[in-house]
């Protein structure tokens, strides 16, 4: 793992994403109902350290994959600003992204040699034939693969093996800054571990940055310098890996990392927590967790918690653990989670 | 363990003939369950393990078919009986979970519906002790205010209360075994868990025997009593959940716990298997795993070794043999 340099790579304030869910303009008069949006995105602020790997974590529906695509550029933010620093060469860092899905992200007519070449070519990042070839080889053998599999089609690849050619194609253009968004979800867990380990080596060869989306705790835990909580479009809880694995502050956070199927210390007679995500057409009001939270009170349900940094570098958004903590006067370790 | 296992598998063989040769999807599948016990099947896609429970119900897509083995449920011997004789098998005395609840109920009739037919499908009931009985099953699964419920379509559920009702479903007839694949690979985590435990409470309280299909170790270590590993088309370890997890006995076992990324401590690379699991024509001779098996030896190459004792468990490896001869 490399020092997170003091100039972080990317830098997101209060980043919101609407969309317009409205019915269409006819049934809106004749029924009179007002225009509808979705708030996917709501007030974020984070900071991805250079070199290093942010993860946004989240259920289905919290809004993390619209925050991969805000940041590479495929939607346009409603409000909020994005800062990439700049890169080696004077210019900002470019970012480039890999997909979940290795069945759908590949073109099945093209070959891969022309799948990995097209942002050369697009780009104009290599002038003759000659060197396109050089750089498409060298690629393949980057991601573990052999110069010759740039003649096959996708279709005679594994799903692993596509998911290589999909960071080979990402890294063509020598990008700095990596988006990706479940990289491994639809892989099985030994192909998942070659993966995270290409990705790994590569953050260590080319010294990448990452924001890195995905669902599952154990894959984030493993991966990231840091992690940020979503639930419902907003940013929970914030804190550098051992930080939050350590101690979660946020009822959410706790909840997540309750509800994990752990293989090593499995827990079988567990109580089962009830609640589900609200739908994110009709958020809760004030923190829009406390319908599910065991410690909302009134307070909870009317005003909404700002994010407060904490000593030990984590930023939570909860009136609970702010309370906790300003009561104690030093905010205290929990040492039954250091324990666990 | 000498009563009657609900499921007794006999040495299971699945082909699928095709232009280029037969395919043996399955090969030498052996396990059973007791009653109120669940048994994990875990392996990588294409393993066979969806298959193993597809063939046990008698829902082999054709020309797949069974082509060796035997199938017992309850002391009853079923894969020979006809398709009609099957239907009656299905659902009532085996249930079916699958793993996408919005694809397994019909949009078009409402839960009560659903579950009245099958209810009435199975047992001898009119309608309204039915719908009694389709009410009673939604609140057993853990559906608030279920008497409202019944009378709601698919859409108006989210994913894990829509995967309440399929088990409802299947348990409307009170089946001895109910095979659950990927149950819970559809639904976000902390729904996950809800379904698993009540997966457990439901096996603990009727004695139902579950069969549970998943690539997922985590979900296994949490709610399965015994797991069976598979491989290629075959089983490679089979034994108590805690100790495969804990003392993996054959590599392809220890390969995949090692792949798993844990929520303990954590490592700077995470072990792999290289390579990836053969396609079913292209199985290799003698022990499936012998090109990636780290611990391969000249036999691995020639002879398929069969599931062996190993620990508290069994599994398909050569590396049991010495300890056996020496044992003996």
């Amino acid at each position: 793992m490399t020092t997170p340099s003091p100039i972080p790579a990317l830098t997101v304030t209060h980043l919101s994403r609407l969309f317009n869910v409205s019915a269409p303009w006819l049934n809106r008069v004749i029924e009179r109902k007002p225009k509808a949006y979705l708030r996917a995105v709501d007030d974020i602020s984070f900071a991805v350290p250079s070199g290093g790997c942010l993860s946004l974590v989240g259920e289905s529906g919290c809004g993390k994959s619209t925050v991969a695509r805000l940041v590479t550029g495929l939607y346009a933010p409603t409000a909020g600003q994005m800062q990439f620093a700049m890169g080696k060469n004077g210019k900002p860092l470019a970012a480039q992204m890999i997909f979940q899905d290795p069945y759908a992200s590949l073109n099945p007519r093209w070959r891969v040699f022309d799948i990995i070449a097209e942002p050369l070519r697009e780009l104009k990042l290599r002038d003759t034939e000659a060197d396109i070839t050089e750089r498409v080889g060298e690629l393949l053998t980057t991601v573990g693969l052999a110069p010759r599999d740039g003649r096959k089609f996708p279709h005679e690849f594994s799903g692993g093996q596509r998911q290589r050619i999909s960071i080979a194609r990402a890294l063509a253009t020598e990008p700095e800054f990596l988006v990706c968004d479940e990289p491994t979800s639809a892989l099985d867990v030994s192909v998942q571990a070659q993966i995270l380990n290409l990705m790994r080596r590569l953050q260590d060869e080319i010294g990448l940055t990452y924001l890195f989306i995905s669902h599952d705790m154990s894959v984030v835990r493993h991966m990231s310098d840091q992690i940020a909580v979503m639930y419902l479009g907003r940013i929970v809880e914030q804190a550098a890996t051992e930080v939050l694995f350590a101690n979660p502050k946020h009822p959410y956070t706790q909840l997540l990392l309750e509800t994990i199927p752990n293989v090593t210390a499995p827990k079988r007679d567990r109580e089962v927590q009830s609640g589900e995500v609200p739908s994110p057409m009709k958020p809760p009001s004030g923190c829009t967790f406390h319908p599910r939270c065991p410690q909302a009170d009134a307070r909870c349900a009317a005003e909404r918690p700002e994010m407060q940094a904490y000593s030990d570098g984590s930023r939570v958004a909860c009136h609970r653990v702010a309370e906790s903590i300003a009561a104690l006067a030093v905010p205290q370790v929990d040492e039954r989670r250091l324990s666990a | 363990m000498t009563q009657t296992p609900t499921l007794d598998v006999r040495a299971l063989r699945v082909e699928f003939p095709g232009r280029h040769g037969t395919v043996t999807a399955l090969a030498d599948i052996s396990l059973t369950i007791q009653p109120g016990e669940i048994l994990g099947v875990v392996g990588e896609s294409g393993a066979g393990k969806s298959m193993t429970g597809l063939a046990v119900q008698g829902l082999l897509e054709p020309p797949g078919h069974v082509a060796g083995g035997e199938v017992w449920l309850n002391g009853r011997r079923i894969d020979q009986l006809s398709d009609r004789e099957m239907e009656k098998v299905r659902g009532r005395e085996i249930g079916a979970i699958f793993q996408d609840p919005l694809t397994s109920l019909n949009p078009l009739f409402s839960v009560g519906k659903q579950l009245v037919e099958t209810i009435r499908l199975h047992l001898p009931l009119n309608r309204a002790e039915a719908r009694i009985r389709a009410i009673e099953l939604l609140a057993e699964v853990g559906i608030p205010g279920p008497d409202i419920r019944v009378d709601h379509f698919p859409h108006q559920f989210s994913g894990g209360m829509r995967q309440r009702v399929v088990i409802a479903l299947a348990l409307a007839a009170r089946p001895k075994l109910i095979i659950a694949d990927e149950p819970t690979t559809a639904l976000d985590v902390s729904i996950q868990a809800q379904i698993t435990s009540l997966l457990r409470r439901l096996c603990k309280d009727n004695g139902t025997a579950v069969m549970l299909v998943t690539h997922d170790m985590g979900v296994i270590a949490e709610t399965a009593d015994r797991v069976a590993v598979m491989y290629a088309g075959r089983l490679v370890e089979i034994g108590p959940v805690a100790d495969v997890i804990a003392r993996p006995s054959h590599p392809y076992t220890r390969g995949l716990m090692g792949s798993i990324p844990t929520l303990g401590a954590r490592v700077p690379r995470l072990q792999q298997i290289d390579g990836a699991m053969p396609r079913l024509d292209a199985i290799p001779q003698g022990c499936a795993f012998n090109p990636r098996c780290p611990q391969v030896m000249p036999r691995c190459r020639i002879e398929r070794p069969h599931l062996l004792p190993s620990g508290s468990g069994h599994s398909a490896c050569w590396l049991n043999q010495p300890a056996q001869e020496s044992a003996a």
